[in-house]
Order: structure tokens, then C-alpha cells, then sequence
């Protein structure tokens, strides 16, 4: 009873004050990581609202004005069927980062996944750490490009053109990526089962399940969530990629590689053409690269606070 | 170490057969077929006879080992012979592709000095820039050369290859005619003049790929010395009186370079992998090339061998990296 006054500052600060306030705080020192923040959420933001404010349709069709240059009416010109590249570059964003996050997510989810049990589980560990070597031996490109060769036509047919793609595009870049996620997390796990915090656990008898969600993940979110940032970019150069070699989405539901790969036809006459969609995905990559570094940074608790 | 390296020879032949086997189940599902484009008026029985002759409706785990008795045994049977001038594989069934209705490895043959010269100059010159880069950098750490260094690598990251492809094609080809943007294979070098357009030509695609790999390494090279040049070995060497560049480069890069080796090392396939984008946009008709084409043919043989080639790239390479690793680190004996 004595003892609950002495308690009470402790909460007091603890309510105020969580790990993320700290992380923050160290997240706002890294110079490139706040200015990456800030232009990865302009680039979000105008993706997302955008189209609101901007309220041509991306597949609306003005023959007579085909080809113009930048003007009021269309501020970065139109391409070789008169439709807005502004307008498209605004569609394309939404599906190059849905693709981005949705594709890091999968990838994550499987990584963990995978990583924990190999970790945690001894059994498990050999045959899964050899699935692991295993996909990083398989030529990745080429893989995907017979990936989205077999199975778009099947997906097209079941989801549609638009959501088939989508889906396909998705799960192969996920199933192909989630191997470094996977390595660093068994890492984690195996060092993590060796302190006397799981060992304190084990000894109340907490069963594996709870062992895992309750005193695993959360001590090894920060190398997940910083391999998570850099996945988005990943996958979104993938993407772009698969596009730009003509294997990705159709054309009337562009993305910003397939509009890259659009625009390369008109070389020679509008070079501008392909400069928006490459500076887009390039400015999204770099900030999401500096977002990750600073992260990496901020989640290290040794370096925070020095 | 011989022992270690007979040991992971011995492994990687299991993991090569799987990763065969998957490449060859994950084209088992593709729906197309050998005899489309041969003409309708061939009658049903002929046409079920040609499927039999070319082993198409047989099981396919009796497909995927004749593919591989094709590739392990008759291919290097059939280089024997080209090498040799013997006649071991007179008769036997070659991988045939598809889409040339030739053997792929003949076709594979034809398109390889292109992708090596372009892709392997590249790999030497990227490493050539990135090396210094990384040296100076980690010696001047947060000096004025250092953020350039990191922000330019950053930009390398960044920036695919398919854009940087383009970008110098704009510039360099479009705006500013100093280089040709396709690359031309059909060029002869037999004197000075078709030489230096040889080297232009090469000059757009090799910068695009240098680029990437100046971007790793550099900063892979950075961080192996700056993990270095605090070690107690240096304060020793400089107490002995050695001159900075002794120390530098003799006592802090040999140590540095053995995990950078390795990295190079690892970095041979991806290089490749890049290739494939980069030969699409300077129109190189080099493996990778060869590799979308025959995607888009549907030409399965071709896909199965290439891709099959990429994935012993990588396990070839990550053994070599295991071994070099080994070899060059006294202090890591695997046992």
C-alpha cells in the first residue's frame, strides 16, 4: 500500500510520453528523412486528392487538342489521343503506390511470418531458412515476366482487366521479395530467445502463440518496419519495371511505368513526355530510401537520444 | 577449405535440380502450344503424330527429364564436339526453340558477346568508379565529397534504369547528337573509325548499368572502411611513423576489401537481371532481349533454358563469393 504513491509519477509520464514521442524526436534530427516525409506525403496527397481538385477523366479523349504542349487547359500537355497527362499522371500515381504498399504488405506479412516460426521453432528452422536461399537463387525477373505472361489472361478473365492485373502484379511481387524481410527477422528472433526476459516467459509457461505476439513481435517491429519502407520502393520499381517492358497493366488503366513506356514511342518528338512519370517514380523511391534511413536511425534505441 | 568448397559444390547441385523444376512447373501451366502456327490444312492424325514425335503428351515428369538430359548431357556433349571436333552427340535431340526452330544454345551462343560486352564492361567500370569513391569518402567522412557521394548514390538507387536509360538517350542522343541510342550489332571493327563508333555505342547502356553498381558498391566500400579505420591496427600503423597512403592503402583497404569482394561478387547476376531493361531500351540483341522476345513468343524451351542459365549465374556466384570470402579471410575457415 505503501507504495502506490511512489507509483503514480511513473504513470503520470508514461501517458504523456510514449516510445513513438521518442522515436519521433529522433526522426526530426535526420534532415533528409523529415524533407523525404514531407515530399512522399505531397506525392500521396496529390494522387489522392488531386483528381478532387483536377477533374478531367484520365481515359477522357479530345482528339482535336492531341499533342499540345503545357497550357492553362492542360498543364503538362496531352498525349498522341489528346488525353491530360496531368489527369494521368494523377490515376497512374494512385495505382503505382497502391501496388507499392499493397505488394510491401504481402511481402511483410510473409517475411515475418516466416522469419519468426524459422526463428522461434527450431524444427522448422533448416527447411524454411532453405526455402529462404532457395527464392534468392531464382532469377527474380525473369520469373516474374513468366509469371505475369501465364497467368494474366486467367485473372483477367475472373476479375476483370483493371483488378486482375492488379491482383497478379500484387502477389508476384509480394511472393518474390519477402526474402531479406525474412532473414533479418529470424536474426532478430534467434538473439531475442537467447535474453531472460523470454526466458522469464517460458518459465510462467506462456504458450508459443502468446510468446510470439506478446514478447517477440513487438521487439523486432523496427528492423520489420524499416524493411517495410524500403519494400514500398521495391515494389514500386518493379512495377514500373513489369510495365515498361509491356508486361503490366493495360494501357487505358496506366500506372507511372506504363506511361513511361508510353511516352518512349514519342521520343524523339516530346521528350518532355517521358520525364514526368520517371521524375515521379524516382522522387517517390528517394524519399521513400530517406524515410527508411532515418527510420532505421530513429527505431535504434542505442542511437536514439545521443 | 577444399573440403568446404567441395561441400557446397556438392549442395548446389540439389538446389539447382529444384530451381529447374520449378522454373519447369511454373511453364508446365502456360498454355501454349509448339504445333499453333503450323498450317490448318495438316490433318488430326498427322498433327497427333508430330505432338508424339515431339514427346508433347507424355507425362510431365518424363518433359521435364528429357529437358534436363538435353541440358546436363547433350548440350556439353554438343560442346565437346564444336571444341573437340568429335562427333558424341551425332543424332541426339537438341533443346529446340520454338520460335527460331533452331537449338537455343545456338542461338544463346550468337546473342552472348553482346550482353557480356556490354554488361561486363559495365560491371568493371562501375567497380573502377565506385572503389576510389568509396575510399575518399570514408576518409573524409561528412566532408563536402562524402554528401555527394551519398546523395549521388542515393540518386543511383533511386532512379531505375529505365528512366536514367531514357534520360540519357534524351540528352545525349536527342538534344545533344553525340551518341547513337541503338545500339548496333551488325557493326564490324576493323579499323580506327568503326572502332570509336563501337565505343560510342557502348558508351549510353554501360553508363546506365555503371550507374547502378557505382551506387552499391560505393557505399558498401564506405561503410567496410570506415569500420576499419577505427580499429587499433591503424593508431598502431600510424604510430610506426607510416605515411598516411601506406595506411590507407595497403594496411586499411586490403582489410577492407574482403566483405566488398564478395559483394562484387554477388552482384554478377543482378547485373544481368539489369540487363534485361537495359538491352530494351538501347536495343542491345543481347541474352535479355532475347529472353522478352521469346516471352512474348511463348517460347517455352528458350524461356525454360534462359532463365535456368540466370538462376546457375546466381548459385555459381554465391559459391564463389562463399569460397573468395574464405580464401581472402584468415579468420573465417568454414572448417
Amino acid at each position: 500500500m505503501t507504495d502506490a504513491p511512489m507509483l503514480e509519477p511513473v504513470k503520470a509520464d508514461t501517458s504523456g510520453r510514449s516510445q513513438w514521442w521518442d522515436v519521433w524526436d529522433q526522426f526530426k534530427t535526420h534532415k533528409g528523412a523529415l524533407f523525404g516525409a514531407a515530399v512522399f506525403l505531397f506525392i500521396v496527397l496529390a494522387v489522392t486528392i488531386g483528381p478532387l481538385l483536377w477533374t478531367i477523366e484520365p481515359t477522357f479523349i479530345d482528339i482535336r487538342a492531341r499533342n499540345s504542349g503545357p497550357s492553362l487547359a492542360h498543364p503538362f500537355g496531352t498525349d498522341q489521343l489528346g488525353r491530360d497527362i496531368l489527369a494521368r499522371m494523377m490515376a497512374g500515381g494512385q495505382v503505382s503506390i497502391a501496388v507499392g504498399l499493397t505488394a510491401m504488405l504481402i511481402s511483410v506479412l510473409l517475411g515475418t511470418l516466416i522469419g519468426v516460426v524459422a526463428g522461434f521453432f527450431r524444427k522448422l528452422d533448416g527447411l524454411l531458412m532453405g526455402l529462404t536461399d532457395l527464392f534468392l537463387a531464382l532469377p527474380l525477373l525473369p520469373l516474374l515476366l513468366v509469371m505475369v505472361m501465364l497467368f494474366r489472361e486467367t485473372l483477367s478473365r475472373s476479375f476483370g482487366p483493371e483488378m486482375g492485373t492488379f491482383i497478379l502484379i500484387v502477389s508476384a511481387i509480394g511472393v518474390t521479395s519477402w526474402m531479406q524481410t525474412a532473414r533479418i527477422v529470424r536474426g532478430e528472433v534467434l538473439a531475442l530467445k537467447e535474453r531472460e526476459f523470454v526466458l522469464a516467459a517460458r518459465s510462467i509457461g506462456t504458450p508459443s502463440r502468446r510468446m510470439i505476439l506478446r514478447h517477440i513481435l513487438p521487439n523486432v517491429l523496427s528492423p520489420i518496419m524499416v524493411s517495410a519502407t524500403l519494400g514500398i520502393a521495391t515494389a514500386i520499381i518493379t512495377e514500373s519495371a513489369l510495365s515498361f517492358l509491356g508486361l503490366g497493366f493495360p494501357p487505358d488503366f496506366p500506372t507511372w511505368g506504363r506511361l513511361l513506356f508510353d511516352a518512349i514511342d514519342y521520343l524523339q518528338q516530346y521528350p518532355e513526355r517521358v520525364f514526368w512519370p520517371g521524375l515521379a517514380i524516382s522522387l517517390t523511391v528517394l524519399s521513400v530510401n530517406y524515410i527508411g534511413d532515418g527510420l532505421r536511425d530513429a527505431l535504434d534505441p542505442r542511437i536514439r537520444g545521443r | 577449405m577444399l573440403t568446404f568448397t567441395f561441400r557446397r559444390l556438392l549442395l548446389a547441385i540439389p538446389t539447382l535440380v529444384l530451381i529447374s523444376l520449378i522454373i519447369f512447373l511454373l511453364l508446365d501451366l502456360a498454355p501454349g502450344d509448339p504445333l499453333a502456327d503450323q498450317p490448318l490444312s495438316i490433318p488430326p492424325e498427322v498433327r497427333q503424330k508430330m505432338r508424339d514425335a515431339l514427346g508433347l503428351d507424355s507425362p510431365a515428369y518424363v518433359r521435364y527429364l528429357l529437358w534436363a538430359k538435353q541440358f546436363f548431357w547433350v548440350e556439353p556433349l554438343v560442346f565437346v564436339d564444336w571444341v573437340a571436333g568429335t562427333s558424341f552427340s551425332e543424332g541426339m535431340q537438341r533443346i529446340v526453340s520454338w520460335q527460331f526452330r533452331a537449338p537455343v544454345f545456338d542461338i544463346i551462343i550468337q546473342r552472348l558477346p553482346q550482353t557480356l560486352w556490354v554488361v561486363g564492361l559495365a560491371y568493371l567500370v562501375g567497380v573502377l568508379i565506385a572503389l576510389p569513391i568509396g575510399i575518399i569518402s570514408a576518409y573524409r567522412q561528412y566532408s563536402w565529397f562524402d554528401q555527394v557521394g551519398t546523395f549521388i548514390s542515393m540518386i543511383g538507387f533511386s532512379v531505375p534504369p529505365f528512366f536514367s536509360g531514357v534520360l540519357m538517350i534524351v540528352f545525349f542522343a536527342i538534344m545533344l547528337p553525340w551518341f547513337p541510342s541503338i545500339y548496333d550489332t551488325t557493326l564490324v571493327v576493323n579499323d580506327f573509325e568503326s572502332f570509336g563508333q563501337q565505343i560510342r555505342q557502348m558508351t549510353l547502356p554501360v553508363m546506365v548499368l555503371a550507374l547502378q553498381t557505382t551506387a552499391q558498391l560505393s557505399r558498401f566500400m564506405r561503410a567496410s572502411m570506415l569500420d576499419n579505420l577505427n580499429h587499433d591496427y591503424v593508431r598502431t600503423a600510424r604510430a610506426k611513423g607510416m605515411t598516411e597512403k601506406v595506411v590507407l592503402l595497403v594496411h586499411v583497404l586490403r582489410n577492407s576489401m574482403i566483405p566488398v569482394v564478395t559483394v562484387i561478387a554477388l552482384g554478377i547476376p543482378s547485373i544481368f537481371g539489369g540487363a534485361i531493361i537495359t538491352e530494351q531500351i538501347f536495343k542491345v540483341n543481347g541474352l535479355g532481349q532475347l529472353l522478352i522476345t521469346a516471352i512474348y513468343a511463348n517460347d517455352l524451351p528458350m524461356v525454360q533454358t534462359l532463365a535456368f542459365i540466370f538462376a546457375v549465374l546466381i548459385v555459381l556466384c554465391n559459391l564463389i563469393a562463399d569460397v573468395l570470402y574464405g580464401l581472402l579471410d584468415p579468420r573465417i575457415r568454414y572448417d
